[in-house]
């Protein structure tokens, strides 16, 4: 014990739980392709330029939403009110444009809402001192209840031929090209976050704050102005998601995403991140989105009902997480 | 010339605890100085007041001969005041360069600029002489000993003009320790100041030219460190008298009851033996941080057992969980009360018989009328002060929450309670009820492992007490045979026969 050699954990060994860490999310992705290709009905088309197509449309919602809801989990919160600021976004947004306002205005002003509530979120989640689950939870009530109210209950169809429908439209649908608008945002804002993760000093204040909030505050970092600004950044991206959610209905809907949050956590979850804060990835987030679009896409094809869907769904996620849980096991052993 | 860091009678109080009665301390420009002074004697509060994690609530602090009050961490850090703190105060998902520079990462207009980050943090552990801890890995998977190098390094990135070290080698190697003393060294050549907390005393000898001694939230003395003998620096952290209120009436001791043989676990204890026999209660005095009570943890099996044997009665009770423990008749009271010893939301009742609701259930249903009278019953004996039952033990006094948590001890009839600080943080009348009642106990035949870091309790309650310096816990003597002088001399391992 008196020696000053001290053992770090061996360079290899460290590069390979990393290596683990990093590929984890795309072995999984890779597991649940491969499990439906065995089917002799799906497999041919599964990866068909069509198919992949659809599942990347499908992903974009889920993405955005992902994106946002990681930088949130990384600093150890939670927003639960996702699926409700999609369904307020995209009804604001159709309203806008049954009102004449010019599409990309449309869109900058549902991205705005959605900022504004996660300025709420985050300003009682950091002015109060309360439990962001608890916070998201009673927003997810209020929020849902304000787009119904705006829609009058009812769906709000905008104008046909709107360029906001262009965002998530399918066009030449038997090929992978030209894929949508939609899907090269998702991509480009995906590069963004996690650049603004790794490469920032707020991303590194998001990580320190999850992992320990005391040490955080010690070293002078403002950790409540920053879980405000967090949440509002979240709820850009969640405001972006409502938009893409507009464009693929072609109607803003009040009712609509309604468990959307549980499929963005679990995306993140299954990426890698911790629900205690302080680690994640928006690589990972990505593929988790992907696996859940996946896993949807795939169940269909297999003609299975949406309760099979939905056991399917909770049990990989229990999966996923079990897996993780080990994996950091074994890490700290 | 103008001191660095001067403070002037500063006092500060948590609630009706008066913490710092008037600390005045005066530190030079490249000076290191050793702050000294007992568990409790308020050098944390003095070091959180000085590095913005508290309001002082008065007196005087300069910097540089300007006043100075630190806001916030943020402000103390940008006024050139950095702290190494005794607890390690990382964060373990991110990486070792990332923790040295945390909060103060080179970057422009918000972007980290990486290969500066890189070169600063590798500087620091290279004047630490610690180049081969990996920059990327995770803090999480370095050992204690790396970590605590980490801390270290944080604190030199942004060149403090003041530097505080909490017990800075607590969990240090000896080639590391001399590293750092290397360190503060080259520091003082470059005029940065240096306050060094430390029990161990040689260390503060060999370091520091002055030294301030702290006691019960006063700085009683100051002096130079070479015209100074360890032992009137003992005298002077000690300086007080044995008050009588401790009960003591004569009892005979019976069979052993517990005994560990050179308990170890993952890290502290590294060596804790000692036999309890019936009617006994046995002191173990020792610094924070000595191992105390992961020792008791332990032995209960809270943490795992790495080493070593546990006798139950005789037996061979190594390998256990807390349930078995308590299935054999052992309880443990947890040093941190409100955190781990109790429900503070749930009642007193239920608080107080969680372990045992056998007397009460009938069919696998509490009878709430029978919980609640023997509650009462309790709270009669143990004098506490309460409505009734049902309140919740958020609403009780620190005293009659500590009557509640031994009580549930009690109620359990446990033959061997471990005792892990039950006076702290309570009023002296309720101390005085906690003696009392531990002297009855034994006087029945039970027996008490009593962990406590105030001296005078040690030596007016045990029978027997036992000093543990860094993990080590061996010789254990006749309460009457130890002084306070020799106690506080072998816990920071100054007498010859307990140096670890």
């Amino acid at each position: 014990m008196n020696e000053s050699t001290i053992s770090p954990a061996t360079p290899w060994r460290a590069r390979l739980l990393k290596a683990v860490n990093v590929v984890g999310p795309f072995f999984g992705l890779l597991l649940v392709l491969g499990l439906f290709s065995l089917s002799a009905e799906v497999r041919p088309y599964l990866f068909t330029g069509g198919n992949l197509k659809i599942i990347l449309i499908q992903t974009v919602i889920v993405a955005l939403g992902a994106l946002g809801m990681t930088l949130i989990i990384v600093s150890g919160g939670i927003d639960l009110s996702v699926g409700s600021v999609v369904a307020l976004t995209s009804v604001l947004g159709a309203t806008l444009l049954l009102r004449g306002c010019p599409p990309a205005v449309t869109v900058l002003l549902s991205m705005l809402a959605g900022a504004a509530v996660g300025l709420v979120n985050g300003s009682i989640i950091a002015g109060f001192r309360m439990m962001p689950f608890i916070v998201t939870l009673g927003m997810m009530g209020v929020v849902r209840g304000l787009a119904k109210w705006l829609a009058g209950n009812q769906t709000v169809n905008p104008p046909p031929g709107s360029p906001v429908n262009d965002l998530m439209a399918r066009t030449s649908p038997t090929a992978l090209f030209p894929l949508p608008p939609g899907v090269w945002i998702a991509a480009a804002l995906a590069v963004a976050v996690s650049v603004l993760m790794n490469r920032t000093v707020f991303g590194r204040h998001l990580f320190a704050i999850g992992s320990n909030e005391a040490t955080a505050r010690l070293c002078g970092i403002r950790v409540q102005r920053h879980k405000v600004l967090t949440y509002s950044l979240a709820g850009l991206l969640f405001g972006l998601a409502g938009a893409m959610q507009l464009s693929r209905l072609t109607q803003g809907d009040p009712t609509v995403a309604v468990g959307l949050e549980l499929d963005i956590i679990a995306a993140v979850v299954i990426g890698g991140a911790s629900l205690s804060g302080g680690s994640g990835s928006i690589l990972g987030s990505m593929i988790g989105a992907l696996i859940m679009a996946v896993l949807r896409n795939g169940s269909n094809q297999m003609g299975w009902q949406n309760f099979t869907q939905e056991i399917i769904i909770g049990i990989v996620i229990v999966l996923a997480v079990g897996l993780d849980r080990l994996r950091h096991r074994q890490q700290a052993g | 010339m103008i001191p660095r860091l001067r403070t002037v009678d500063v006092r500060k109080n948590f609630g009706a605890t008066r913490a710092l009665k008037g600390v005045s301390l005066s530190v030079a420009p490249g000076e290191a100085h050793a702050l000294i002074g007992e568990n409790g004697a308020g050098k944390s509060t003095l070091m959180k007041i000085l590095s913005g994690a508290l309001a002082p609530d008065g007196g005087l602090i300069e910097l540089d001969g300007q006043p100075f009050v630190p806001a916030s961490p943020l402000h103390a850090r940008c006024s050139g005041i950095a702290m190494i703190h005794q607890e390690l105060t990382l964060a373990p998902h991110l990486s070792v360069e990332a923790n040295i520079l945390l909060g103060e990462e080179p970057a422009a207009l918000g972007w980290l600029n990486r290969s500066r980050c890189r070169h600063l943090a590798r500087g620091a552990l290279a004047e630490l002489k610690h180049e081969g801890i990996p920059l990327e890995a995770p803090v999480g998977s370095l050992t204690i000993a790396e970590q605590q190098i980490v801390e270290i390094a944080r604190a030199l990135v942004g060149n403090p003009r003041v530097l505080i070290m909490d017990e800075p080698t607590s969990s240090l190697t000896k080639v590391d320790t001399e590293n750092l003393f290397g360190v503060i060294a080259r520091l003082r050549e470059r005029d940065v100041s240096v306050i060094y907390i430390s029990h161990f005393l040689e260390e503060c000898q060999r370091i520091s030219g002055r030294f301030t001694v702290l006691r019960d939230g006063e700085s009683v003395a100051a002096g130079d460190m070479a015209a100074t003998s360890l032992s009137q620096i003992i005298r002077l952290m000690v300086g007080r008298e044995i008050r009588d209120i401790y009960p003591r009436t004569p009892r005979a001791l019976g069979r052993p009851v517990l005994e560990w043989r050179g308990l170890a676990g993952e890290t502290k204890p590294r060596a804790a033996s000692l036999t309890l026999r019936a009617g006994e209660i046995l002191g173990i005095a020792g610094l924070v941080g000595a191992g105390r009570t992961e020792a008791l943890r332990v032995c209960f099996g809270l943490d795992r057992i790495a080493g070593g044997a546990v006798l139950v009665r005789g037996q061979d009770r190594t390998r256990a969980t807390p349930a078995r423990r308590l299935a054999d008749g052992i309880g443990l009271l947890s040093e941190n009360r409100k955190e781990e010893g109790l429900l503070l939301d749930r009642s007193i009742a239920d608080n107080l018989t969680i372990t045992r609701h056998q007397p009460f259930t009938r069919g696998g249903f509490i009878q709430r009328r029978r919980q609640w009278q023997a509650t009462r019953e309790w709270m009669t004996r143990l004098d506490v002060r309460a409505q009734n039952p049902g309140q919740t033990m958020a609403e009780l006094s620190g005293g009659n929450q500590q009557k509640i948590a031994l009580g549930r001890l009690l109620h359990h009839e446990a033959a061997v309670l471990l005792l892990d600080e039950p006076t702290r943080g309570i009023d002296i009348g309720s101390k005085a009820q906690i003696y009392q009642l531990m002297n009855e106990l034994a006087g029945h035949g039970r027996a008490v492992i009593f962990v406590s870091s105030y001296l005078p309790e040690l030596l007016g309650v045990c029978d027997t007490i036992g000093v543990m310096c860094r993990g080590v816990l061996s010789e254990i003597r006749a309460a009457g045979e130890w002084t306070e002088h020799d106690i506080i001399a072998a816990a920071i391992g100054h007498s010859g026969s307990t140096t670890a």
